[in-house]
């Protein structure tokens, strides 16, 4: 036998270092071919009609004058849909053109193909639809009473009608409907296959789920169905749900020629899923000590006109309702209504947002009752080593080190007490106006401007939960190029802007020793990767790149690579969870837990209302840094999601129409909004994960937010239980009656 | 003239008529012949309904190789800018003789727009949000608009007749505006919620002419049309004894301001809310441009 090649270690990008990743250079020069810069010869171009009513009963659809227009190859209607009319994440609720009724502002009810996207657009204005105009469902608690929901959550602990508490505080909060405002619209191309199946290219967030939505609705065995990933412009959630893939296959199809479809700034505004806006009631009770006794919560989400991903977010909404801190009593109740709003799903944060920024408030709020500091009080309430979730969920992650004997550890403590060594910044002299708020707006040099200081926790569940099935597929083939040792990597997992691609490369070159990785293209000739969501690629695919890495090498070590190459495919499952219970919520529903600390300090211009963010400091749990660049890239990106929330982000929605479908009304920060940030990040290891990681792409985006908002009310001493904080709440007591 | 074939997104089969003269004369000539022309500089406006659909322009008239559009001259008191001059240059070169005007421009858009986007174009395009036009009202610039009859010149205070709309009519161009030079300290300042890159909640412009002893305003975003405020320009100011200016005056000025406003209730803001800024706003440029007067006795007046 001959002496196996020995391992050597890779020079460079390995686990832990800042491999810079492939995109970044083509990103930057323009060089990158996103989804919308797809073409294939003699392609057609695929446009969507849109109902422009709420809610509304399709009588008849008149497609005569649109088809007899040159250039126009098809024009198809629910009538056209060849196999299964609807779809859906969890729920197949959603039609693929809607057949009688309309039920939301933006839904899809004709799809046109043409030479070209002009020629699509006026086919579209040539459809007559008669529509029976109805009166929509547009208010969430009224859809509660009418029992119209996706799902109602309760949850129950002890008994908060026989707790007493010294303190009590009751309010209610408002969150606005946010939206991912990817930069990158909707697009894709689909090409028809000569076996009667088509290739579709995408971009999106989960290939074979897409995959197994779409191959029904065509009529279609999935195999017949191709999806490989095209380059993705943000997702942030945007991308979990079906946009144009259907709508394409189907042009493509019935024309026998690829077609592109590729949405405009205000179709993929109407074109995606939101997050959920929330109207939330909570009241807390602590004792003297600021303990806490008792948390009701009432949780109202919109999931607008379809069901989406509203099942799993009314979920984490209710299962983190407290955040993380122990409370003896407590009783929650969640829904998610169904109404004629635009319908939301998928958000980074995922029901933990709204429910943090609740909580964070109230957190503050019992601080102000009792004279406490606001971290003391998160102190004095964190949860430790052993302590419960308000599901049952018992936190114990063993392999953790404990500092302290006496007590349990608390891995938020040790988030919450490392501020002490990074002061927050002093106001510097002779600032410019674009330092201040309003910025280039010249509103202030100084006048009216105060400083404050606040600070917001956030706890994310990790991966999919509530027992849900979830893996992950790698395939690796190590062979000789050149006399060198090559592995090709092969999944289905989206790199969607995260640089997820990056890190699976680290990983082989980790565990094989080796340099040279190279990346297949990501389809679905290789088994499924889940989602790029949940903050679980690291977890899910990075585990189970490692497992295929792990098996290639075991290979390697009996087998000369001159003999041929060697491949292993290996399927990466986390630990299995519970369903949450349906009346007391209770179960082991959570994977893994992360937690992040963020410390904002803003100048607010308290006579018109503006502010300035000027710090944004973070101390997150990370478990175990795969790429810092990245790492730092993920947090900074979230925190800046989570302070559009805190003072600008919303889609403002009347009466179930959207008013501000473009960039010009749905503003997100620029440079000048997003201040430079300090990150302390934390390495307390899951022994669960790989390498012991935490995801990390989630949580920054629940703090930041309350931390923003807290600072606000540090500086104008107002209770601010609605965001995003717009000017009018910050001056409304100063207006004067005309 | 050329036909030029649009590629990717828009119309393959359709051809725009094009046309990119160098003289004025021509350009009019153009309008004369093909009345469906639109007329486009930075293009910064209009592409974004090209964009959308909103409008299909089957003929488009280039005014951005016309030399006499892309300069400005020095006419002694006052400076003359050509419709096409863009926003970027008038912050680099004008700042001095035209502080108000200049820093409107500062806060319009981003660089790229700044690169591209003109004042001609704001005026054109006649929305109440237009960033330059508080300071043009508050300065009493006029707008020169050649017709193939010939050119004439409107007051600012006349050019807006409501909502994007101006008096500018069909087969006209505006050639220029005509800008007094500072004869005070000015002020521009934009209220928007984000801190770049944002159309105005509401806006206020504040000349001090220190040899007239007047003041000029101009609002924008709070009307159906950007507005002066006249009460406010006719309240009597300590102008012998600048130090006699007390809080009292100047909240009354902001009152005044604010009451000159018509605004609504929009996605941007409230009516109440734009108000009760335009006060605040229009007390802070009256107090900073009176220190910058008589306080400072700055050489510059921004």
């Amino acid at each position: 036998m001959p002496e196996p090649t020995p391992l050597p270690t890779p020079t460079s990008n390995a686990v832990g270092q800042s491999a810079i990743r492939a995109d970044a250079l083509p990103k930057v020069n323009g060089d990158f071919d996103y989804a919308s810069d797809l073409a294939a010869e003699g392609m057609l171009w695929g446009h969507t009609l849109r109902s422009p009513h709420p809610k509304a009963r399709i009588r008849s659809i008149d497609t005569a004058a649109a088809e007899a227009m040159a250039g126009v190859a098809a024009v198809l209607t629910a009538a056209d849909v060849p196999g299964k009319r609807t779809y859906g994440l969890i729920e197949d609720d959603q039609p693929v053109l809607a057949d009688t009724m309309a039920n939301y502002q933006g839904e899809p009810v004709a799809i046109i193909a043409a030479t070209d996207l002009d020629t699509a657009r006026r086919a579209a204005d040539a459809i007559t639809v008669d529509y029976e105009v109805l009166e929509p469902l547009c208010d969430p608690a009224e859809a509660v009473r009418r029992g119209e929901y996706f799902r109602h959550q309760p949850l129950q602990v002890g008994d908060p009608d026989t707790a007493t508490a010294a303190v009590v505080v009751a309010r209610e909060y408002v969150v606005g409907m946010q939206d991912q405002a990817p930069l990158g619209p909707e697009s894709g191309l689909a090409l028809p296959r000569p076996d009667g199946g088509v290739d579709l290219r995408v971009a999106t967030q989960w290939l074979h789920s897409d995959q197994e939505q779409i191959a029904p609705c065509l009529g279609l065995k999935e195999s017949q169905v191709h999806l490989e990933m095209a380059g993705i412009g943000g997702a942030f959630g945007a991308r979990e749900d079906l946009s144009v893939q259907v709508h394409m296959a189907m042009l493509a199809l019935a024309t026998d020629k690829p077609v592109k479809m590729m949405y405009d700034r205000a179709e993929s505004f109407l074109g995606h899923v939101h997050r959920h806006p929330a109207r939330m009631r909570y009241e807390h009770g602590a004792d003297a000590e600021g303990r806490l006794v008792y948390v009701r919560a009432q949780i109202v989400l919109d999931g607008g006109a379809y069901a989406s991903t509203t099942d799993a977010v009314v979920g984490n909404a209710a299962s983190l309702a407290v955040g993380p801190y122990e409370v003896e009593h407590v009783a929650v109740e969640a829904w998610g209504t169904r109404t004629n709003n635009p319908p939301c799903g998928a958000m980074r944060g995922f029901g933990g947002v709204q429910t943090c920024f609740a909580y964070e408030s109230q957190m503050d709020a019992l601080a102000e009752e009792l004279g406490l500091d606001p971290l003391e009080i998160r102190r004095r309430n964190a949860m430790h080593q052993g302590s419960k979730l308000i599901t049952g969920q018992v936190v114990q992650e063993p392999g953790i080190d404990v500092p302290n004997e006496n007590a349990p550890f608390s891995p938020l403590v040790d988030l919450l007490d490392r501020f002490a060594a990074i002061p927050a910044p002093a106001i510097p002299a002779g600032r410019d106006i674009i330092e201040l708020p309003g910025g280039t707006g010249n509103t202030t040099h100084g006048e009216g401007v105060v400083r404050g200081v606040g600070y917001g926790v956030g706890l994310k569940n990790v991966c999919y939960s509530e027992g849900f099935d979830d893996f992950s597929t790698a395939r690796i083939r190590l062979e000789l190029v050149d006399g060198e040792p090559v592995a090709y990597v092969h999944t289905a997992a989206a790199e969607v802007g995260q640089g997820h691609q990056t890190i699976q490369a680290q990983i082989v070159r980790t565990e094989l020793g080796i340099d040279r990785v190279e990346l297949l293209p990501v389809d679905t000739k290789v088994g499924s990767a889940g989602s790029s969501s949940a903050s679980r690629q690291s977890y899910m695919t990075g585990g189970a790149v490692k497992a295929a890495s792990e098996a290639v090498r075991e290979l390697w070590a009996t087998h000369d690579l001159a003999d041929g190459p060697i491949e292993a495919t290996r399927e990466f499952r986390h630990r299995p969870t519970k369903p949450m219970d349906p009346v007391t919520g209770q179960g082991d529903s959570h994977v893994q837990l992360a937690l992040c600390v963020h410390r904002a300090t803003v100048d607010v211009d308290i006579e018109l209302g503006l502010v300035k963010v000027v710090d944004l400091t973070c101390v997150q749990d990370v478990g175990k840094i795969l790429n810092p660049i990245a790492l730092e890239g993920q947090i900074h990106g979230a925190s800046a999601q989570g302070l559009g929330l805190a003072v600008m982000e919303e889609m403002i929605v009347d009466a179930g129409v959207v008013k501000n479908a473009s960039f010009t009304d749905y503003l997100i920060p620029t440079i000048l909004d997003m201040p430079p940030m300090r990150l302390e990040i934390v390495e307390n290891a899951d022994p669960a994960a790989p390498y012991g990681l935490r995801g990390a792409g989630e949580p920054p985006t629940l703090s930041s937010t309350p931390a923003i908002v807290a600072a606000i009310r540090d500086a104008t001493g107002l209770a601010l239980t609605h965001v995003p904080v717009r000017p009018e709440h910050l001056t409304r007591h100063l207006v004067r009656q005309p | 003239m050329t036909a030029l074939r649009a590629a990717g997104a828009v119309s393959t089969d359709r051809p725009i008529i094009f046309y990119r003269p160098t003289e004025t004369a021509d350009a009019l000539r153009f309008l004369a012949e093909r009345p469906e022309a639109v007329p486009v500089a930075g293009g910064t406006d209009l592409m974004v309904g090209v964009n959308y659909r909103h409008i299909r322009p089957e003929a488009m008239l280039d005014l951005t190789a016309i030399v006499e559009l892309c300069t400005w001259t020095d006419e002694g008191t006052a400076i003359r800018i050509g419709s096409g001059v863009p926003y970027a240059r008038i912050v680099a070169e004008l700042a001095t003789a035209l502080p108000g005007l200049a820093a409107a421009s500062r806060t319009v858009g981003s660089p790229q727009i700044r690169n591209r986007g003109t004042v001609g174009g704001n005026l054109a395009t006649a929305s109440p949000a237009g960033d330059a036009h508080p300071p043009l009202l508050a300065t009493g610039a006029n707008i020169e608009i050649a017709a193939p009859e010939g050119r004439r010149t409107v007051a600012i205070d006349d050019f807006f007749t409501g909502p994007k709309r101006s008096v500018l009519r069909p087969g006209e161009i505006i050639t220029a505006v005509t800008v007094p030079k500072a004869a005070g300290p000015q002020q521009f300042l934009k209220v928007g919620t984000r801190n770049a890159m944002v159309i105005s909640v509401c806006a206020f412009a504040l000349a001090l002419d220190l040899d007239r002893r007047t003041v000029g305003t101009g609002i924008g975003s709070a009307g159906p049309t950007p507005l002066r405020a006249l009460p406010a320009e006719e309240l009597e100011l300590p102008w012998a004894a600048p130090a006699g200016l007390t809080d009292a005056t100047v909240e009354r000025f902001g009152d005044l301001v604010a009451a000159a406003a018509r605004p609504i209730d929009d996605v941007r803001g409230t009516a109440a809310y734009r108000r009760h800024a335009l006060a605040v706003c229009a007390a802070r440029a009256l107090r900073r441009t009176w220190r910058a007067a008589f306080e400072e006795r700055s050489a510059e007046w921004n």
